[in-house]
């Protein structure tokens, strides 16, 4: 009797604790939701911002956060996962590879800001990229990259060495194992770490500050050597930064409601993927 | 005299500074099944796998001697191991088909070896036919091979194994993991096998073991206590640590 009271107890504290999270989860939602959808109309989405950014859309952040988020991935992702694989299938462990993934671990806990003010010198200054779309897309890509190694190392160790050992026997060299078993098992695990990683890089506004975003441009800009809006800036800009904050109050939560709408939009493209492969093998 | 196709001479191996294998000399005759029986832990697998280089991949993991397939050395550096994979295939405990189509588990080996496309599906279908797997999968090729049983699966590894026309197959307690059918299915194919292939078996199944075996081999704590025919090692055993073993008194 005494045993079940405890487990009873237990399970009230977990689901209750999975209960509370989700309200809050909730409660953030329903209130970013409430006061902003009613601002997104088809104007809103595809117009550029107009009168001093009292009316009109904000077409030219959402295609900046498109792209910024498109280098980002096109720089993080490769790097990130052949390093992994380097580190988890290549390398014989060592204490230089342990002191590896400790710094890599440590990146990940840096401050997004200081990555901000490192893209500023290495990408805008050192290689003279300007602050571009391209600059702070490399910016984030750093701040990325600690995470997509971590979670892709996780999944690599996930697969169990007995599927490495099916395709060696069969006289398969090692890149053959990696490309043709060892990925494309990780792949959900892969996917998931990546789709959370450049979540966040997408919403993040620190590191792109100093590197390329813009408070506004006239007209839209698609070349990667040129400044952008972006969507978490032109938030934090409507919400603090604005002369006439209160007029301009709908516009911000319907911006928030886009953000959250195109990171949703990620997330079921990852989950879509993972399931595809999942009824695949 | 029996023709050796493989062979260990005065092989000790070592995991860092712990000696598994301790001067182990073998010969397997070809065409022949060979099972290596022992007590868990005694380093069976290792021996198993030290054959088709399998440890190249611990780095801890330290071989002397010398172990040739027919006059090849297999360390020789100079020899290609995925060559030498070849002509040495491995089924292991758990099967472990490939996470891709019963097709392609197959012809995953010939693409990676190329051989031409057009001979591929014939290939294919004649090592389904050896395996007994052909009935029972033609017309499911394009299934994923995960969903087949697990004793399905496991004739699936010994065809993907099959299909390389290899010379010599290793096989590390191939049943374990599967049911009394399964099993014995799988016996009846090695025994077919066997005219073609020359096998080592692992096995911890006594019966299985009389059952299939030409010539037996006990090995106790790193070391080949005895090797004979099948029928000395289980009616008329020299040693004591086997005659007690094969009796069921351990291990
Ligand atoms: N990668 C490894 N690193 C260190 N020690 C190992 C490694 N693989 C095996 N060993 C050790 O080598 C010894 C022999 O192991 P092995 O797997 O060959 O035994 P086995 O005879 O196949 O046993 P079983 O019947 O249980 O499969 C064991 O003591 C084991 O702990
Ligand atoms: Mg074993």
């Amino acid at each position: 009797m005494k045993k079940k009271t405890r487990s009873f107890f237990n399970w009230i504290l977990l689901a209750g604790s999975t209960i509370i999270v989700c309200l809050f989860l909730g409660i953030i939602l329903f209130d970013i939701f409430s006061k902003g959808l009613s601002s997104i109309t088809w104007n809103f989405i595809s117009a550029l911002p107009s009168d001093g950014m009292t009316k009109g859309g904000i077409f030219p952040a959402i295609i900046g956060t498109i792209l910024l988020t498109f280098i980002t991935t096109l720089f993080a992702v490769p790097f990130g996962v052949a390093c992994a694989v380097y580190l988890n299938e290549y390398a014989r462990p060592s204490v230089l590879t342990n002191i590896i993934r400790a710094s890599i671990r440590n990146l990940a806990g840096i401050p997004s800001i200081i990555y901000g003010l490192f893209g500023l010198a290495l990408f805008v200054q050192a290689f003279k990229l300007g602050t571009s779309v391209l600059s702070a897309g490399l910016t984030l890509g750093l701040l990325s990259l600690p995470y997509i190694i971590t979670t892709t190392e996780e999944a690599l160790k996930r697969i169990p060495n007995s599927m490495r050992e099916a395709t060696l026997a069969l006289g398969a060299t090692q890149f053959e194992t990696i490309k043709d078993v060892v990925l494309p098992k990780a792949l959900p695990g892969i996917l998931t770490g990546v789709i959370l990683t450049l979540s966040r890089a997408a919403g993040e506004t620190a590191p792109i500050l100093f590197t390329g975003v813009a408070f506004y441009i006239n007209g839209l800009s698609t070349s990667i050597n040129q400044e952008f809006m972006a969507l978490p800036y032109h938030l934090y800009m409507l919400s603090t930064q604005h002369q006439s904050i209160e007029q301009v109050r709908p516009l911000a939560y319907g911006t928030a409601s886009v953000l959250i709408l195109l990171v949703f939009m990620f997330n079921i493209i990852a989950f879509y993927i993972r399931f595809k492969h999942r009824s695949q093998d | 005299m029996d023709e050796i196709k493989l062979s260990a001479h005065a092989l000790n191996l070592y995991f860092g500074n712990k000696k598994i294998l301790k001067n182990i000399n073998i010969d397997f005759p070809k065409n022949q099944v060979t099972s290596l029986i022992g007590p868990s832990g005694c380093g069976k697998s290792t021996l198993l796998r030290s054959f088709n280089r399998m440890h190249d991949l611990s780095p801890d993991a330290r071989i002397e001697g010398t172990l040739k397939l027919d006059e090849l050395d297999i360390y020789d550096q100079k020899n290609s191991v995925t060559e030498i994979r070849k002509r040495i295939g491995m089924v292991f405990q758990k099967p472990n088909p490939l996470p891709k189509t019963i097709y392609e588990n197959l012809s995953y080996a010939l693409n990676i070896h190329k051989f031409p496309k057009n001979e591929i599906p014939q290939l294919v279908e004649s090592a389904l036919k050896e395996s007994y797997l052909w009935e029972e999968v033609k017309d499911e090729l394009k299934k994923p091979a995960v969903k087949l049983s697990g004793g399905q699966q496991q004739r699936l590894c010994i065809a993907r194994t099959v299909v390389l026309r290899p010379e010599v197959i290793l096989m590390d307690e191939p049943c374990s993991a599967l049911d009394p059918i399964s099993s014995h299915k799988i016996e009846e194919l090695i025994m077919i096998l066997k005219k073609n292939y020359t096998i080592v078996i692992v096995t911890h199944n006594m019966q299985q073991a009389q059952r299939i075996s030409d010539k037996v081999g006990f090995m106790y704590l790193g070391e080949l206590v005895e090797f004979d025919t099948a029928d000395n090692i289980f009616k008329n055993p020299a040693n004591e640590l086997t005659k007690n073993y094969v009796g069921g008194h351990f291990g």
